[in-house]
């Protein structure tokens, strides 16, 4: 077994996780929403009202029937380059020998591109009580933690999933978000650190700053999500981003980024799409995550992908398996998790997808496939590795943070 | 009918158009509002609904300490800051939608002009060929552009190889988001030219060379007022959507210098808290092009829209 030390999250600071519990409460978006032809026609009623603080005590779970039984099927979302494929792109090999196990018929989409702009389509329809049409969605532990928080997802049986309870490994079944994992599920983990192509580059990439010479000027992409490119930026200026730093650290993060883009170098901001720019040429190096490059190694078959944790140090993050609040396929849902922690299935998904595997035992099956990708770091990370390229994991903020980091971001980076 | 008759039928004088005997008001009135009923429901629910909770969302305000949760307000700043934050992405938009509008109706209107009077036969398939983008989604043809558009892709490999292509590449460039607006709304400025072409008698066109104007007099009197209803509702139906576009800056545009509609978006989905910013930009937007418009269609209009 390779435990992945410095996963754990820091709880929560009490404050923090004060407003978090209060803001399970009862208020919601949609109820606010939901009044605005009241608002609309009444504006002059309701003038300047102060706010009212959210009520308290939350609102019991109705949970939906469980149709499971009845109807045999799985919508599951997830995100670009996260699932063992065969040749052609078309089938996974894993999921298929699921459906013929189970009779259980999945379907699996590429929905997610980044967590904001996934969580912004369905939060609104999940707060209304609408289907979304999916069982399972895979989201980062910072956006996992946020619907938790408003209860967008349903609590989990363990007792109906042994694989999970026995193979999760350790320093993953007590997560800050979610002790106990009762409603979430590590589906990977990963790295974000500079992927590049050797050969169009022409030389090793190094550090970070590697990756603002001239000549690779306009061909640079980075990864919408700030907890990723922020973190390493920062972290290439010198701070700890586990702790102890604040907006002023953040905000000079920010200003050097911004820079880049003005000055031509970083070409895009995007999701996971920006593997479209590295397979289409526009780009040749960036900020990127570990699987998805050597995904573009295997699907381009170019071997001169290459994936790096840049000298000053890279970020560690989850995604996270939860079913969403209107499902009413929790049982399926629980059956795929289940099938997934078993070891040789785990092993089967990561020699594919070269993500960071949070299945105990996956490693001794990894052997008797693969025994290179059994030592890939990439895959089995040890703690020397991790302490050794200093690879962290973004603090976690707190409710206000969020908002204005997120605003902050927006308004330099992305939309400018 | 004497071609007099007709070209004073044109320039639409109702005397030539014979006036129905007035029916019966009261009977006329009752159905006439049966009539509206279905159209006057569907804009209540909509369009005057939405609008109603667009404009109560643009002055809500923040619930501090709770992301993404709003509470009832008169934030007036919210416009301010649309207005102030958001002036140059403004401002892009109007350029850009402008330049996109105007070179469609470059391309369009000798397109709309050889489907109507010199096709012939080949008018069918020249018809398709314009529609014929419909039949894919938007999204999907503003992406094939940007693979076409690519650094290694053919159009920017043939530009560099002739030097043309100062910056290196072509995608990522406002130049191709205005090729892209330009290529997507080139169907809305099409169709109503050749609509409004179609129509006109050829006869009163050639009465024109008939009174000795040549062939470029004869264009600039006669039938470039005749498709003025086209022109117009073309420019419009190109302006107002490529106004508020965010596809192909998304998808063709540089990271730098977005237009008001990838604001719009990035604050409803990507900053929890972005909604009344978000509608009070989309306020303000219709607001800006109604009054353009209305400005363009007091100077330039018609009696008639196609």
């Amino acid at each position: 077994m390779t435990p992945i030390p410095r996963r754990a999250r820091r709880p929560l600071s009490p404050p923090a996780a004060a407003l978090t519990q209060a803001a399970s409460g009862g208020l919601s978006r949609r109820a606010l929403l939901g009044t605005g032809l009241a608002a609309g026609t009444g504006l002059a009623l309701t003038g300047c009202a102060p706010p009212e603080p959210p009520s308290g005590g939350a609102a019991s779970l109705d949970l939906p029937t469980d149709l499971s039984d009845k109807e045999k099927i799985l919508k599951w979302a997830n995100w670009t380059a996260y699932l063992d494929m065969n040749g052609k792109e078309t089938k996974s090999p894993t999921l298929e020998a699921f459906m013929q196990k189970t009779g259980i018929k999945v379907t699996y989409s590429e929905d997610v591109d980044d967590n904001d702009s996934y969580y912004a389509k369905v939060a609104p329809q999940l707060r209304a009580g609408q289907s979304i049409d999916r069982d399972i969605f895979t989201l980062t532990d910072w956006m996992a933690s946020r619907v938790i928080r408003d209860q967008l997802c349903q609590p989990l049986e363990l007792i109906q999933m042994p694989n999970v309870v026995s193979n999760l490994l350790q320093p993953l079944k007590d997560v800050s978000f979610d002790p106990g994992r009762t409603h979430s599920i590590t589906w990977q983990s990963g790295f974000a650190g500079i992927g590049y192509n050797k050969e169009k580059v022409g030389r090793e990439l190094k550090t970070l700053d590697d990756l603002w010479a001239d000549d690779l000027k306009g061909r640079i992409v980075v990864l919408s999500e700030f907890r990723d490119t922020a973190g390493l930026v920062m972290q290439a200026q010198g701070v700890d981003i586990e702790s102890g730093w604040g907006k002023a650290e953040f905000e000079k993060a920010l200003d050097f980024i911004e820079g880049k883009i003005e000055d031509g170098y970083i070409r895009k901001v995007k999701g996971n799409s920006y593997m479209e720019d590295l397979t289409s040429g526009n780009a040749v190096a960036g900020i990127t995550w570990s699987g998805d490059i050597f995904v573009l190694a295997y699907d381009t078959e170019d071997p001169n992908w290459t994936f790096t944790i840049p000298e000053s140090g890279g970020t560690l993050w989850s995604d996270n398996m939860m079913v969403p609040i209107t499902s009413t396929h929790r049982s399926n849902a629980q059956r795929l998790m289940d099938y997934y922690y078993d070891p040789a299935v785990a092993a089967q998904v990561a020699a594919w997808v070269n993500y960071v595997c949070p299945v105990d035992g996956a490693q001794a099956e990894m052997e008797k496939l693969d025994p290179d990708l059994a030592e890939s770091p990439w895959i089995f990370p040890t703690a020397e590795f991790i302490a050794d390229n200093n690879i962290q994991s973004f603090r976690v903020l707190d409710a206000d943070e969020d908002i204005e980091f997120a605003d902050l971001w927006s308004t330099k980076v992305m939309g400018n | 009918m004497s071609s007099l008759a007709q070209v004073s039928q044109v320039a639409g004088d109702p005397a030539v158009h014979p006036t129905a005997p007035a029916p019966e008001t009261e009977k006329r009135s009752w159905t006439a509002y049966l009539l509206l009923l279905p159209g006057v429901l569907w804009l209540g629910v909509f369009f005057i609904l939405p609008l109603v909770q667009l404009a109560a969302v643009s002055l809500q305000s923040r619930f501090p300490g709770f992301p993404g949760y709003y509470y009832r307000d008169l934030n007036f700043e919210n416009y301010l800051s649309a207005l102030t934050d958001y002036a140059p992405h403004f401002a892009r938009s109007f350029l850009y939608a402008g330049l996109a509008t105007f070179l469609a109706f470059v391309v369009a209107y000798p397109l709309a002009y050889a489907m109507a009077f010199k096709a012939g036969r080949w008018r069918n398939l020249m018809m398709i060929c314009v529609v014929a983008p419909f039949f894919t989604s938007f999204i999907l043809r503003t992406f094939a552009w940007s693979q076409i558009l690519a650094d290694e892709g053919p159009v920017a490999a043939v530009l560099n190889f002739l030097h043309l292509l100062p910056g290196g590449h072509i995608i990522n460039t406002p130049v191709a988001v205005v090729a892209g607006l330009t290529y997507n709304f080139l169907p809305f400025m099409v169709l109503p030219i050749y609509a409004s072409l179609e129509r006109a008698d050829p006869r009163v066109i050639e009465a024109g060379g008939d009174l000795y104007a040549n062939g470029f007099t004869t264009f600039r009197t006669v039938t470039l007022p005749m498709s003025m209803p086209g022109v117009l509702a073309g420019t419009l139906l190109t302006f107002i959507p490529a106004a508020g576009d965010f596809v192909n800056m998304e998808l063709l545009g540089p990271q730098r210098g977005k237009m008001v509609g990838n604001v719009i978006n990035d604050q409803f989905l990507a900053v929890p808290g972005g909604y009344p910013v978000a509608a009070a930009l989309s306020f303000t937007l219709m607001a800006a092009i109604l009054a353009m418009v209305f400005l363009y269609v007091r100077r330039f209009g018609t009696d008639e829209l196609v």
